[in-house]
């Protein structure tokens, strides 16, 4: 039942402590290419203009942190969830709910780190409730539920004024300005989506390499040996759910302080399946896959329409090319982008290793 | 029925009362008293009729549905896209030949054949891996979902009804006692009556197909174990096409009879996805007869909402598939 007793086990199982600090480790600390990414993002705001900053960037970075939620259920836990979204949207809804914006026969007017608090608590409440229904059943199953849950709540805020104003959702949500700060304009903006959306993603790291993250990795390739062995399959899964939960949360933070409004828009079945999209295409074992997928799926977004038109074809079929692109990467690779490179480097080192094999450099 | 009254006695009794209480509100007429507490007879009346009738095209659409996952354990999440398209063509057809019988046939072989397609090309490379196949069926129905807007614009279609089924019938129910002691009648659009008969039908004709003939017990023997069943010499494939073929046509029927009494538009697809999905998991995965308990279920559960609890319906939906997955993960009449 509890963690740390699940922890003992774990321990006491790994195969070796050489492995056992392989794991442990950071493995980001000896990649060049990963310090190289890490510095460029550092210095974005003296190269990219606020459009690229916010639209591409800070746009990319959040719907990859709701994506990484995603992925951190579908690869380490195998529960492929589709109301990751839904649980970003609820976030953005709560803080608007508590916060101040123009409806204020809606918004109950607390300052934002009262709102901020209280709109993650709910959320993560509200992903963990959707989680212990949904790891009732096992599997496709799981997709049909969440998807559910997703459609439900979509449907809801377009019904309910009450809270969720309906289809036209609350408006002009004031963003936090402290500091002599005003935590909105670009710069600002893009290093505190930056700070968390780094911070995620080493949690992510992190949590994976913890025996938490090693069970429920457990859990997800054999439930029934993990049952045999002690570990509560169920607590894990929900736990899982737990902390997908307030990873999407804070994201959805981020999403209305980005847009400063929420609408059923952006919590439609659409926008939910975009999350699954982008996870996909990126990769799902691994936490970096859901940002490079969200990179290409913001980059397509922008600026599919220019090129369609450009080479002649209709600009809206922006829907198409996203399908298609899907379709593709789940024909030909499991594993998304991140695959794809891998079996690129694979083959590009079994040539080096040939003799006369072309060189590389 | 008599097993599950001996095994369950506190659940018939309540399934009995529910029903005797049920019959009593649709036949007597309603005392001063409840029509002052709820409204009027004749509101309740067509809600539950509304209710049942969307019903009938839940299953229609969820049938399909649940025969495809029963035995091919694929979670055809495209399933929408086929009764969007099997509407547009409906539309087309009846459009163009002013034939509203034609129109169902040509968008059930149509509808039918884009399912054989799907299947031959796409499912069967991918036989087993059940998440790998409902990735594709989301990814086939962006992009078809997408060529749709791109053929069929943005706007609403109706489909038009035929002349023999415009116009309401007088049915043998009370809804009002006039204050010159004459009963006034309900009166119901024919063609939803029609379209229920309809669906009753091709359910029961379903479950005939599936109980007594050969074909049907060989898809029964492939839902429970389709390894086996081609290991005795079955030509497992031809019967997955088949499968498919009848579930997708079937979608797209129900298509044409949406079109008639609703209305298309993008968007629709992704509506009725969700209803077949709450129907299977509310009535049990690869079930008919749960689908056709499922449907009736929401169908109920929507119209009677939107009328009594207008901005929660949503939620009544919601909430009872969150209490079947708490009490039956498996669905209400799966057997597993």
């Amino acid at each position: 039942m509890s963690v740390t007793h699940d922890a003992r086990i774990q321990v006491r199982s790994a195969a070796s402590t050489a492995q056992r600090q392989a794991a442990r480790g950071w493995p980001d600390i000896n990649n060049p290419a990963a310090w190289i990414v890490g510095a460029i993002l550092l210095i974005m705001p003296l190269i990219a203009n606020g459009f690229f900053l916010i639209e591409i960037f800070a746009t990319t970075l959040i719907l990859g942190t709701i994506a990484l939620s995603l992925m951190f259920l579908a690869g380490y836990g195998g529960m492929v969830s589709l109301m990751q979204l839904t649980i970003a949207g609820f976030a953005a809804y709560m803080v608007a709910v508590f916060g101040v914006s123009a409806n204020t026969n809606i918004s109950l007017g607390w300052p934002w780190w009262l709102a901020v608090p209280m709109a993650l608590m709910l959320a993560t409440i509200f992903g963990t409730l959707g989680g212990a229904l949904a790891v009732r059943t096992e599997g496709i199953y799981t997709i049909m539920i969440t998807l559910a849950i997703g459609a439900a709540f979509y449907y809801f805020t377009n019904q309910n004024w009450a809270i969720f104003n309906g289809h036209t959702g609350i408006n002009t949500v004031s963003t936090p300005h402290f500091w002599g700060v005003d935590w909105r304009w670009d710069i600002p903006f893009y290093y505190v989506v930056l700070a968390v959306a780094a911070l995620c993603y080493f949690a992510v790291d992190y949590i994976s390499r913890a025996p938490f993250g090693l069970a429920l990795q457990g859990v997800r390739d054999n439930p029934r040996r993990m049952a045999a062995l002690g570990f509560n399959v169920n607590a894990h899964r929900i736990a899982a759910y737990a902390v997908a939960s307030f990873i999407a949360g804070l994201a959805g933070v981020l999403q209305v302080w980005n847009y400063r409004q929420i609408s059923p828009g952006s919590v439609s079945v659409g926008a939910c399946i975009d999350v699954l999209i982008i996870a996909v295409v990126g990769g799902i074992t691994r936490p970096i896959g859901p940002y490079i997928g969200a990179l290409v799926f913001v980059l397509l977004r922008t600026f599919a329409l220019d090129f369609l038109v450009r080479i002649g074809l209709d600009g809206n079929r922006f829907r198409l090319l996203i399908g298609l692109g899907f379709l593709a990467i789940v024909f030909w690779s499991s594993d998304g982008v991140i695959g794809l490179w891998q079996r690129w480097r694979q083959s590009q080192g079994r040539q080096a290793d040939r003799p006369g094999g072309g060189h590389h450099g | 029925m008599t097993r599950f009254v001996e095994r369950h006695p506190a659940w018939a009794l309540i399934i009995i009362i529910a029903v005797a209480v049920a019959l009593w509100l649709i036949f007597a007429v309603w005392p001063p008293g409840l029509e002052e507490a709820v409204g009027r007879k004749r509101v309740f009346l067509n809600a539950l009729f509304n209710g049942i009738t969307l019903g009938g095209l839940y299953f229609l659409v969820a049938s399909g549905f649940t025969l495809i996952f029963g035995l091919m354990r694929n979670v055809n999440l495209a399933h929408g896209s086929l009764y969007l398209f099997g509407g547009y063509v409906g539309y087309a057809i009846s459009a163009s030949t002013g034939s509203w019988i034609l129109s169902f046939i040509v968008a059930f072989i149509l509808t039918a054949l884009v399912g054989v397609l799907l299947q031959v090309l796409v499912f069967r490379r991918m036989e087993g891996q059940d998440l790998r196949q409902t990735m594709v069926t989301i990814g086939l129905s962006i992009v078809f979902a997408d060529l749709m807007l791109w053929a069929c614009g943005g706007d609403f279609y109706q489909i038009q009804t035929p002349n023999w089924l415009i116009g309401p019938i007088e049915l043998p129910l009370i809804t009002a006692v006039k204050s010159s002691g004459e009963p006034v009648y309900l009166r119901y659009p024919l063609v939803r009556l029609v379209i229920f008969l309809a669906s009753v039908i091709i359910g029961i004709a379903m479950w005939l197909a599936l109980n007594r003939t050969r074909i049907g017990m060989i898809i029964r023997a492939g839902v429970d174990d389709r390894d086996i069943l081609a290991a005795t010499g079955v030509r497992i494939q031809i019967v997955f096409v088949l499968v498919f073929a009848l579930g997708a046509g079937l979608a797209g029927i129900a298509g044409v009879v949406g079109g008639t009494f609703q209305s298309l538009s993008p968007g629709e697809d992704i509506r009725f996805l969700l209803a077949s999905l709450v129907v299977v998991i509310v009535g049990g995965m690869g079930s008919i007869p749960g689908a056709a308990l499922g449907a009736l279920i929401i169908g109920l559960a929507e119209q009677l909402g939107s009328v009594y609890i207008p901005t929660y319906a949503i939620v009544v939906t919601f909430l009872i598939m969150v209490l079947v997955l708490a009490l039956r993960p498996q669905g209400l009449l799966a057997r597993r």
